[in-house]
């Protein structure tokens, strides 16, 4: 019985200490004119969040993000299916070779890619170029997606596709009509997986575009935060649980469809 | 995972001569790879082979002023350079205090602590540690630098006791590892809770039947059972860290002075604030290559696993 009280009472520390560092975003953003405690004032107020609310704030740089994140999503997902297909499906020695080649890149540190990435980009003008950050957002999002990928298509069985194989029809055909149905939930993983990680991406597009308009909000939000120094922090507040919230829906909706991000480390640990 | 990969059927069709087949083989092999093979050639493999080139010259941000070729200059600045050696210290201290002591064994003793509780319990611890996962990096440096900071909640909290400050001056270091293990702890949680979940419970009976005590059945039953897992975890999260910039970045900047300016901010801060692109690309190649080193160890410990 001690024993029972012990382990929940430290499970309550725990859970206190994660809980601690948000009590700040979620009570400063309803009260007007708060500094950087958890202090209740007593006052409650949308204010922070309606000052925040403009096309130059939150807006364009969440629709920046949007088109970052949903355009890198959306060419990851596509072009991994394809990438997964031979991987999952043949069996030879390249393919083999790249699977490892694909592992170790997804183990390599993407912050000391960028500055080779910069110089690169630089050299050929591409600094500042919205389709460009996506390409390379990606190329570095690509490891990880094939990987799940392949996975996941293990999972589908074959002697469907034999039958189309006989029947004369080709990789496309094979992929289009009988895996990808069936990989509809793998597929929907990839996608929000994809879309969560460039959502929050801060380094690669801090350092590949310059203008503030072209910009999505995890850039914005840290320009935001560092020039406005002493103002403000209530409007921080609002402005980082609005770029928040899609995250945390996004992952709900994962783990409602999936059993959560469980399945997420099951495909990490192959 | 190789166990349910299927070989292909010898032929499709039964008419068709040797070289034809082959031909097949590798279109059907080769062609869905194309557009990842070229993404990953250009905006991946490219850049890297490019910093190779760079890194053993001057070449500067501005552009201006031809690019000379500078041999191993780059690298001989690096070694005697003591603000590097500074940085890989701190970024050390970051991976082992963040990663390999805080977000592991956090995490392992959450899993453990978890085991057999009821749902609700486990949704809302799980709840919050996942949030913390869950949030961009960037809010993540926000929330803690507003917890840490002078007039912030931690010093609400602990003014009473009269032990009130700006943490994020007074230590640096600690802030962020506290920092980066609130945020990275919900990772190792998971793979253990999995891990666990496949430990079989005659084994934990039989222990305590034994007259084992809680502690010699984590020692003697449970930590040898998941071995592998600890060691996946530790190279994953080892990664994961290794490279961290954003959250560190928001909180101190590296400061004060240089006080958590681990590899990743000084090599930000050569590259893109001192213009220096050759020696910053060869800070980069010096991490690209521990990665690389820890990502292989990687690579062979899930192949022996199979």
């Amino acid at each position: 019985m001690a024993r029972r009280l012990a382990t929940y009472l430290a499970l309550l520390l725990i859970a206190i200490c994660f809980l601690l560092p948000f009590t700040w975003l979620l009570i400063a953003s309803v009260q007007p004119a708060s500094g950087l405690s958890a202090e209740l004032t007593g006052e409650f107020s949308l204010v922070n969040f309606s000052e925040v609310l403009t096309p130059e704030t939150v807006f364009r740089p969440m629709l920046n993000s949007l088109v970052i994140s949903g355009g890198t999503a959306i060419v990851t997902a596509l072009v991994a299916t394809f990438a997964a297909y031979p991987l999952s499906r043949y069996r030879s020695r390249f393919g083999r070779g790249f699977l490892l080649v694909i592992l170790f890149a997804t183990g390599l540190p993407i912050t000391a890619v960028m500055v080779p990435v910069y110089a690169m980009y630089s050299r050929f003008n591409l600094v500042d170029s919205v389709w460009a950050t996506v390409a390379f957002m990606t190329a570095s999002a690509l490891p990880f997606a094939i990987w799940m990928m392949k996975n996941f298509m293990d999972g589908v069985p074959l002697n469907l596709e034999e039958a189309a194989w006989t029947d004369g029809a080709g990789w496309f055909q094979s992929l289009h009509r009988i895996v990808l149905p069936l990989m509809i939930p793998g597929l929907t993983v990839v996608f929000i997986f994809t879309f969560v990680l460039q959502w929050g991406n801060f380094f690669v597009p801090f350092i590949l575009l310059l203008s503030p308009e072209k910009q999505p909000a995890s850039v914005t939000i840290y320009t935001f935060f560092s020039q406005y120094g002493q103002v403000a922090y209530g409007q921080l507040a609002a402005f980082s649980i609005l770029y928040t919230v899609p995250v945390i829906l996004l992952y709900s909706a994962v783990s409602k469809a999936l059993g959560g991000a469980f399945s997420l480390t099951g495909a990490v640990k192959g | 995972m190789t166990a349910t990969t299927p070989t292909l059927p010898p032929a499709v069709r039964g008419s068709t001569s040797v070289p034809r087949r082959d031909r097949g083989r590798i279109l059907r092999h080769l062609v869905p790879l194309l557009p990842a093979l070229l993404l990953l050639t250009v905006f991946f493999a490219g850049p890297m082979l490019w910093s190779v080139y760079t890194a053993f010259t001057n070449s500067a941000l501005s552009g201006t002023g031809a690019v000379e070729f500078i041999g191993l200059a780059n690298f001989e600045r690096l070694l005697n350079d003591p603000s590097f050696w500074h940085s890989i210290l701190l970024t050390l201290v970051f991976v082992v205090g963040s990663a390999v002591i805080g977000q592991n064994t956090l995490g392992l003793l959450i899993a453990l602590l978890m085991r057999g509780r009821n749902r609700a319990t486990r949704t809302a611890v799980t709840g919050l540690v996942l949030a913390a996962w869950a949030v961009p990096e960037t809010v993540a440096g926000f929330c803690w630098y507003a917890f840490l900071y002078r007039t912030g909640t931690l010093n609400e909290l602990l003014q009473p006791l009269g032990m009130s400050q700006n943490w994020l001056y007074t230590a640096p270091m600690v802030a962020v590892i506290f920092a980066n293990v609130w945020r990275g702890t919900a990772f190792s949680m998971l793979v253990y809770d999995a891990a666990l979940s496949e430990v079989p419970p005659d084994l934990l009976e039989a222990a305590a039947i034994d007259g084992a005590s809680r502690w010699q059945k984590l020692r003697h039953v449970t930590l040898p059972l998941i071995r592998r897992s600890i060691v996946t975890n530790l190279m994953l999260i080892t990664l994961q860290t290794l490279a961290a910039f954003g959250l560190i970045f928001v909180m101190t900047g590296g400061g004060p002075g240089t006080a958590s300016q681990t590899t990743p901010l000084y090599m930000y801060e050569q590259a893109f604030k001192f213009y220096e692109l050759g020696y910053g690309t060869a800070m980069a190649l010096v991490l690209l290559a521990v990665g690389g080193i820890f990502s292989a160890i990687y690579l062979r410990l899930i192949r022996w696993e199979d």
